[in-house]
């Protein structure tokens, strides 16, 4: 066991890792932020998607210990300050963006990253930015609708009711 | 997961250094080795970082044309080679999903050289140059069928050098699960001939098909290559598509990146 | 003007504040003290004799609490199937000892025989792979394709059943000669022969159980992905470890989705409690992916002859089909009434159609148990009528809408008997059809198909037009059915002293949306707000005893039993109210939250009843209670019966097969809607998951029973980029006629409806582009298969 040392949603934190612990491990049993989830093994699902250093990654498929120093932002971190839900939450709750919430903290994740390098995308290029995140309830409709809706857009006539 | 000793060296000298121990195994972006190790089908006892080692790093043109650092995430190469190399940026930017091109690095894809991953036939479309922690290697020399590669014990690429063609493009058609190429076709026209690449279709990995190299060198058009044949014998047969789907696939795709190169 | 509170408004979700911040509490969220860690040792063969286990090594590795095997539980019950089927004649169905943990023999790939118990997860796991390596397992012939499994009497999946027949299930046999008789006489016969893709569910939480054991009192707690947590504990208890029920607690916490996989109980779940009780320890468990893939209860996998007698002007005469269906190694729950009860009894479709007969074979073999997948046996159904209908007017040269219209019921014939054992209470088949065809815009298909044909695609246009039996169920009805359980659902609404309400509901939500619907039908009922009301469930320490989210019944069952238990509330209310207003009973009227005298201006407000209900000085103890809390228990007359039109548009490159849905439409009769915004997101949900069924999902086990699609990486689950916006309307409503709120149910819906459609689009496409000798493609209808059809 080694200490850990990183930066999660702007506080520096520290833990024990071995070489093989996972970063989404690390944030789950290490530091309790189970708001990220695991939902298979080969880096498909997306549901572990996080933010290092500003860009999303997949933390299930990342070594907590090969990104010791980052700047790491989870789900827990993407509230406003106020406590009240930011953008990118905010829509995905008025558009009904999520069902079971499983998926949702990776799809919110990489919403936002996203929204960071492309602040006003198409339909396409969401379906396409959000292609590693994989969803079984929504049917992908209210979550496309939502970021949309994040990036200031008029969902409503984007998507034909 | 079996345990390992991490070592994340910052220089190419130390890493060389760290992969000389027993059981070391170098780990670049991870995107493929960690699910690998997930499964037990990898244990190494040491695993060795590229990704901090910062001449590894990065995209510049240079001589030979462009130089992309081994350790160079795929999204770094889709922004950073768009105003150089645009078939390469672009194929960069269709690897995977955003989070694993955030991670996923080009020597760690070309040291793997899946049968079914896009880089391979962009280094060999392009007649790149792999330089690696000991030597350079051109790349009909490199890949040697599905996951190997002529790279040595301890060896690992740090730098991929790309001559860049007059005209290109990668068109690639997806495995629909895995989102891999079911069939990849890399085409690149230099002043001296066309060079076509082709990934996820052959048992032996990427290749080239100079038929159609031919075809195109004297008329690059799609209709060029009309009377061509591609053979099945070859080509992978699974779940996702027979060999002659494969076989099909490489041909409607060669025509259609002629038609998209630029 | 929409509502914005109450019945019928879109009132945004109160979970989705927790799910959307990361403190939703998912069951492998929780740390629990002391915990040790369960890996389950699962077979690498489909099929063998295991000869020894060498526990020995593993139980000696660092960190090792616990082994256990199939021996361990070999004295325990099995996990039941909850229907009984009878053959034709009139053998009982074959029911095979279904094992905690395997011993004797391994059935299928996934199939646990050991599980290892550690201080941590990893040396579980490394001491799983040690007791892997040691177990002798001799292998024997796997038994996958159910054809030649039935054939072949040598080689069993169990030994007690020499044919790998569950059962052989007509329906209705005595109607049998009647439809032969039809069919012979028919003008014009359609065969088909289709397979029904077999799923894996994948909700995205994978599946994961702690048991916990209280030494002190003897009381477990199994904390678990369920979506049922009472009926976990009735098979627990009743059937498998003889635990006392009122020993025994069920929570399933937040779960992430179960679409049908999380309604049975797993082997896994008896086993952390064992575990936890032997060791004294909490014993976790949390499935890979793999695992999932590997164990989970998979869906459809049917192969069916459908044939149809009809006239040469498309009248539907007759209908009869034969299909084999796989109930994979074991029974699970409800995998015997998924191919008989939820699919041959919708045989007749939405259409008068006057003579069906529908025969099923089930069939063991070495693959994991099959069993309900949301829509569950509808999906089967509805597949093979439109596709085969669909055969009829490409043959017959008919227009689909045409004869559709010509056959569907009509608003005039309800209550409507239909000949496979259903009486559908009331719908607009119609009504949908139009709706459909307006909002799908297919007087404008022409164009875009040219349009398309510009850019080399060929368009097509593919219409479904559905109906499911759904609110599962009527006791009476589902006993006469078989079912060894009764389908009511439960609820207790009380009402504290200070005029919050807690209802405890028999319903679990996994992703439906209850928290928020359940009290927008008690804010309405009682003129309250709804953030005055808080839903409970989950726990079978504080709901009532019911059965679950399934079969599209939390509203039309749990809903109804909510409805009924608030009536009594406003009952008692109002004796409260009379007392206090020094009034007669009988005088006493509810409305807009308030009890008045009738006729006078003297009124109490709910929350002024309700906090004398709590401070009761002066009652009348002889005839007044005191308290607010009241408890209902619903089982419905009838089930209910949604119905719709979809129609699907998709653009097929013909150089590479490849299948594009570029346009969905669904319109849908759910009856009454409480929020729609919640009813379109599950029929969003429902299309989705059914084109992934059309276009790209598939489960593969090779000869040997190695399952070819066990991750991600080779099973395709639909993208972001693989659907387009649906258009979606629930505007054409026929109130269910038997349950107070009058609502049918939509969680199924879509995936219902939608299959047929995209596959009858596809067909269309190639026909429009002159490739007329495709009259099927089997789902999903890959890039690889449509090549082939094309070309082949």
């Amino acid at each position: 066991m080694t200490k850990v040392t990183m930066t999660v949603n702007g506080t520096p934190v520290s833990a024990e890792a071995e070489g093989r612990t996972l970063l989404v491990n690390f944030l789950r049993e290490g530091l309790g932020l189970t708001g990220t989830h695991v939902g298979c093994d080969t880096s498909q699902c997306g549901a572990c998607v996080v933010h290092v250093d500003g860009k999303a990654v997949k933390s299930c498929t990342v070594f907590a210990m090969d990104v010791a120093g980052s700047d790491v932002r989870t789900i827990e971190g993407m509230a406003n300050a106020d406590g009240s839900l930011g953008v990118v939450q905010q829509a995905f709750q008025d558009h009904h963006g999520l069902q079971c919430g499983f998926c949702t903290p990776g799809m919110v994740m990489s919403s936002a990253a996203l929204l960071a390098e492309n602040p006003r995308p198409t339909e396409s290029e969401i379906r396409h930015y959000l292609e590693g995140n994989i969803c079984r309830c929504t049917g992908y409709h209210n979550i496309v609708k939502a970021v949309l809706a994040a990036s200031g857009q008029d969902a409503g006539a984007m998507a034909a009711e | 997961m079996h345990n390992f000793e991490f070592v994340k060296p910052s220089t190419i000298a130390d890493a060389i250094k760290a992969l000389s121990a027993e059981g070391a195994q170098p780990l670049s972006g991870g995107q493929t080795l960690l699910p690998t190790m997930k499964q037990r089908l990898a244990a190494p006892d040491v695993l060795v970082s590229l990704t901090g080692i910062s001449e590894m790093q990065g995209v510049c043109m240079g001589d030979g044309g462009l130089h992309i650092g081994a350790a160079t995430p795929h999204a770094v190469v889709a922004r950073d080679a768009a105003r150089h190399y645009p078939a390469l940026a672009a194929l960069a930017g269709g690897i995977g999903d955003p989070a694993v091109r955030n991670r996923g690095t080009i020597g760690g894809s070309i040291a793997n050289n899946d049968p079914a991953a896009c880089y391979p036939s962009a280094v060999l479309a392009s007649g790149a140059t792999v330089v690696t922690s000991q030597r350079r290697i051109a790349a009909d020399d490199y890949f040697q069928g599905m996951f190997t590669t002529a790279l040595e014990e301890g060896e690992f690429v740090t730098e991929v050098v790309f001559p860049i063609p007059e005209r290109a493009a990668y068109v690639k058609f997806n495995q629909p699960a895995s989102r891999f190429a079911l069939t990849g076709v890399f085409v690149a026209k230099f002043a001296d001939g066309v060079r076509v690449a082709v990934t996820g279709a052959s048992n032996n990995g990427v290749f080239r098909w100079t038929e159609a190299e031919d075809a195109l060198s004297a008329d690059f058009s799609a209709g060029a290559i009309a009377g061509l044949t591609v053979a099945a014998d070859d080509m992978i047969s699974d779940l996702h598509g027979s060999a002659a789907y494969r076989a099909n696939l490489v041909k409607v795709l060669t025509g259609r990146a002629v038609t998209a190169a630029r | 003007m929409p509502k914005d509170t109450g019945i019928g408004a879109s009132t945004k979700r109160r979970e989705d504040i927790r799910f959307l911040t990361g403190k939703g509490v998912y069951t492998d969220d929780l740390s629990l003290f002391g915990q040790a860690h369960a890996v389950m040792v699962r077979s690498t063969v489909a099929h063998g004799r295991i000869v020894s286990i060498d526990t020995s090594e593993a139980a000696g590795m660092p960190g090792v609490l616990a082994v256990f095997t199939g021996e361990d539980f070999k004295e325990v019950g099995g996990n039941p199937a909850g229907w009984f089927i009878k053959s034709r004649n009139g053998e009982p169905m074959r029911e095979p000892k279904r094992p905690v943990l395997a011993h004797g023999k391994v059935r299928h790939v996934g199939d646990a025989y050991a599980c290892v118990v550690a201080e941590t997860y990893a040396q579980a796991k490394d001491a799983a792979q040690v007791l892997a390596d040691a177990a002798v397992i001799e292998e024997l012939p796997a038994i996958i394709d159910m054809k030649a499994a039935a054939a072949d009497a040598s080689n069993r999946v169990h030994d007690e059943i020499p044919d790998n027949i569950c059962f052989d299930w007509g329906w209705i046999e005595d109607n049998r000669a009647a439809v032969d008789a039809a069919m012979k006489a028919a003008p014009h016969v359609v065969t088909l022969e289709l397979t029904n893709n077999r799923l894996v569910p994948n909700a995205m939480e994978p599946r994961a159980s702690i048991g916990e054991y209280f030494p002190g009192t003897g009381d477990y707690k199994l904390t678990t992905t369920s979506q049922n947590p009472h009926l976990t504990r009735l098979l627990i208890c009743a059937f498998v470890m003889g635990i006392p029920e009122n020993k025994l607690q069920v929570v399933a916490p937040d779960v992430g989705g179960g679409f049908g996989s999380k309604i049975y109980h797993y082997g896994e779940e008896a086993v952390v409690l064992a575990a936890a009780r032997k060791l004294g320890r909490p014993v976790r468990w949390t499935a890979e992916r793999t695992e999932s893939f590997l164990s989970d209860a998979h869906g459809r996998d049917h192969v069916t002859k459908i044939e149809l007698g009809c006239t040469k002007e498309g009248d539907i005469l007759a209908i009869r089909t034969e299909t084999l269906a796989n109930v994979g190694a074991y029974l699970s729950n409800f995998s015997t009434a998924t191919p008989t009860f939820l699919h041959g009894t919708l045989m007749a479709g939405p259409y008068k159609v006057p003579h069906v007969y529908v025969n099923v074979k089930t069939i063991f073999t070495n693959t994991a148990p099959v069993d309900a997948y949301r829509g569950a046996g509808r999906p089967e159904a509805t597949y093979s009528i439109e596709r085969v209908i669909d055969k009829m007017c490409r043959e017959l040269n008919l227009d689909p809408f045409e004869v559709r219209r010509r056959n569907l019921l009509t608003p005039d014939q309800f209550p409507y008997t239909t000949p496979v054992g259903l009486v559908y209470d009331t719908g607009n088949y119609q009504a949908t059809l139009d709706k459909a065809i307006e909002l799908g815009d297919v007087a404008g298909f022409e164009a875009r198909r040219a349009e398309s044909a510009k850019r080399g695609k060929l368009r097509g246009m593919g219409l479904s037009t559905w109906i499911e039996a759904c609110g599962i169920a009527p006791s009476h009805l589902v006993g006469v059915l078989g079912s060894r359980v009764g389908l009511y659902d439960a609820a207790t609404v009380r009402v504290n002293a200070t005029g919050t309400i807690s209802v405890m509901t028999g319903a679990h939500s996994h992703g439906q949306g209850h928290e928020t619907v359940f009290p927008q039908i008690v804010a309405e009922k009682l003129g309250i707000p709804e953030s005055s009301v808080e839903i409970v469930h989950g726990d079978t320490a504080k709901i009532p005893f019911g059965m679950g989210s399934y079969g599209s019944r939390s509203l039309a069952v749990a809903g109804s039993a909510m409805d009924r238990a608030i009536d009594k509330i406003i009952a008692k209310g109002k004796k409260i109210a009379a007392h206090m207003l020094e009034a007669a009973e009988g005088d006493i009227t509810f409305a807009d939250g308030k009890f008045s005298v009738a006729g006078t201006d003297k009124a109490k407000s709910f929350g002024e009843i309700a906090f004398s209900a709590y401070v009761p000085h002066n009652y009348p103890l002889e005839t007044l209670e005191p308290g607010l809390e009241e408890t209902a228990f619903y089982d419905p007359g009838n089930f209910t019966y949604p119905a719709g039109a979809y129609i699907c548009e998709v653009e097929v490159d013909p150089d590479t097969g490849k299948v594009d849905v570029v346009s969905f439409t669904a319109a849908d009769d759910f009856g009454n809607v409480m929020n729609p915004m919640i009813v379109e997101g599950q029929v969003h949900g429902g299309v989705g998951q059914g084109i992934g069924q059309a276009l790209c999902e598939n489960t593969s086990y090779d000869e040997n029973g190695q399952l070819l699609t066990g991750s991600f990486m080779d099973y395709a689950m639909p993208r972001a980029d693989d659907v387009p916006f649906y258009t979606v309307d629930h505007s054409c409503a026929t109130p269910c006629t038997h349950n107070p709120l009058g609502v049918k149910g939509c969680g199924e819906a879509g995936a219902i409806g939608s299959p047929p459609a995209v596959v009858n689009a596809v067909i269309d496409a190639l026909h429009r582009g002159g490739i007329t000798h495709v009259t099927h493609i089997d789902m999903p209808v890959s890039p690889n298969r449509v090549w082939q059809a094309i070309n082949g």
